[in-house]
């Protein structure tokens, strides 16, 4: 393949049928093979194939010109109370918090049968219509921008449930973003990422000691 | 006994298809790979299943390493020298040419401004060794952090922030950067993660 054959006429030409002289010129291609394996090795070593993923998150101001009034108030019997804690262990809470109680506060995991059902039998309803979205989108009788506007108003829709998610200093930042994958995998279009408050911190210092603090605070 | 005659072949590979395939690949390469950027910190980004692309320009990315270190990177170098000299007016320190010239080819920054002048004088391999155990101070009393967020926004309009945080990192450093970002009413940002399936674990 890499030989190239010319045809020489050898100078003069001579009369009665002139003699051809074949020279071929064979080109090694070794060292340029040499050169592109070190050429691709350079490149898998110094670059990366994939884009990193992103996720979008947009955080409330916390601009103190807004007052109350104009703050989007949360019902309670809708709110879901996530406090993430270390040791990768979850304890929610919905509606308001019961300081009475330690049992109102449960424990969970970050496992699919742990917060995830949870979440996803309290948003059944938006979780069948986006799966119904879906396989339209799959049957390819809906667009994918069709799918987005859809799938937005029914997450945004009334009667969804609302996620509030609340860190302990002691959650790290695998944590924070497992919750809020959940919130992703069980369509959750309403959840806020808040700072954690005092009455959650007795929350969880309760059912550390199974009832017996608020039992001090009751006697005080 | 007669000797076997052995035909004399020639052992010459044409080595031509070989180089096609290995230019074909070497282009394959070098058109959908990115460069990878040198970080000061290896750091191993959680997984999740969003699927978003992050652009390629106007990236202004926040490392934080498991320790809580928080460093920066700006992808123009226009943009960095802009926002070096408005955050060195910030704290009264004036950076010359030559100090200029050698920041815009940082990768990644993360000095306390009062070190900056020294930083910069250093040889790029000092500055490799001393640059993981530095960082931009983040805390209330002294928020510089928050100083190079707002002059890099100020500088370019387009900016898109992501935070590229190790795993491991405890929230509270977390904590420590949305909150600035948030006093700077910079409520969007992306968090740069790997990607993964749904488990059913």
């Amino acid at each position: 393949m890499s030989e190239i054959q010319t045809n020489d006429t050898g100078g003069k030409k001579k009369k009665g049928g002139s003699k051809q002289k074949k020279i071929s010129v064979f080109v090694d291609f070794t060292p340029m093979v040499d050169m592109n394996m070190l050429l691709i090795t350079f490149f898998m070593l110094c670059t990366s194939l994939s884009k990193p993923q992103t996720m979008e998150i947009n955080m409330p101001s916390n601009d103190s010109k807004i007052t109350e009034k104009d703050k989007s108030t949360v019902k309670a019997s809708q709110a879901t109370t996530l406090l993430l804690t270390g040791g990768d262990s979850i304890f929610y809470f919905s509606g308001e918090p019961n300081y009475k109680d330690y049992n109102s506060l449960k424990q969970t995991s970050y496992k699919a049968d742990g917060i995830r059902s949870i979440l996803l039998k309290k948003n059944a309803k938006a979780v069948s219509l986006i799966n119904d979205l879906k396989q339209q989108k799959l049957d390819l009788k809906i667009t994918q921008d069709q799918f987005t506007k859809q799938s937005s108003v029914i997450k945004n829709g009334k009667n969804t449930p609302v996620v509030i998610i609340k860190a302990t200093d002691r959650a790290t930042y695998k944590n924070l973003i497992d919750a809020l994958d959940e919130m992703a995998i069980c369509n959750i279009g309403v959840y806020v990422i808040d700072t954690i408050s005092k009455g959650d911190r007795f929350l969880l210092k309760n059912r550390e000691t199974k009832g017996t603090f608020s039992q001090i605070a009751a006697a005080k | 006994m007669s000797k076997v005659k052995v035909a004399r072949k020639s052992t010459r590979i044409d080595m031509t298809a070989m180089s096609d395939v290995t230019v074909l690949l070497l282009t394959f390469f070098m058109l959908t790979s990115t460069f990878v950027r040198k970080e000061p910190v290896q750091v191993t980004t959680p997984a999740s299943v969003s699927e978003f692309k992050i652009p390629e320009v106007n990236i202004l990315s926040i490392l934080i390493d498991p320790k809580g270190k928080v460093f920066m990177s700006l992808d123009k170098q226009a943009d960095m020298v802009e926002t070096l000299t408005s955050v060195g007016k910030d704290y009264g320190v004036s950076f010359t040419s030559e100090e200029i010239k050698k920041f815009k080819i940082l990768k990644t920054f993360g000095v306390p401004i009062k070190s900056m002048k020294a930083y910069l004088a250093m040889s790029a391999d000092e500055q490799d060794k001393v640059l993981k155990d530095l960082g931009i101070p983040t805390v209330k009393a002294d928020n510089q952090f928050k100083s190079w967020i707002k002059n890099a926004r100020a500088t370019n309009k387009d900016l898109r922030i992501a935070i590229k945080a190790d795993q491991n990192t405890p929230y509270k450093v977390i904590k420590d950067v949305m909150t600035s970002l948030q006093d700077l009413r910079e409520n969007r940002y992306n968090l740069i993660t790997s990607l993964k399936k749904v488990s059913d674990k």
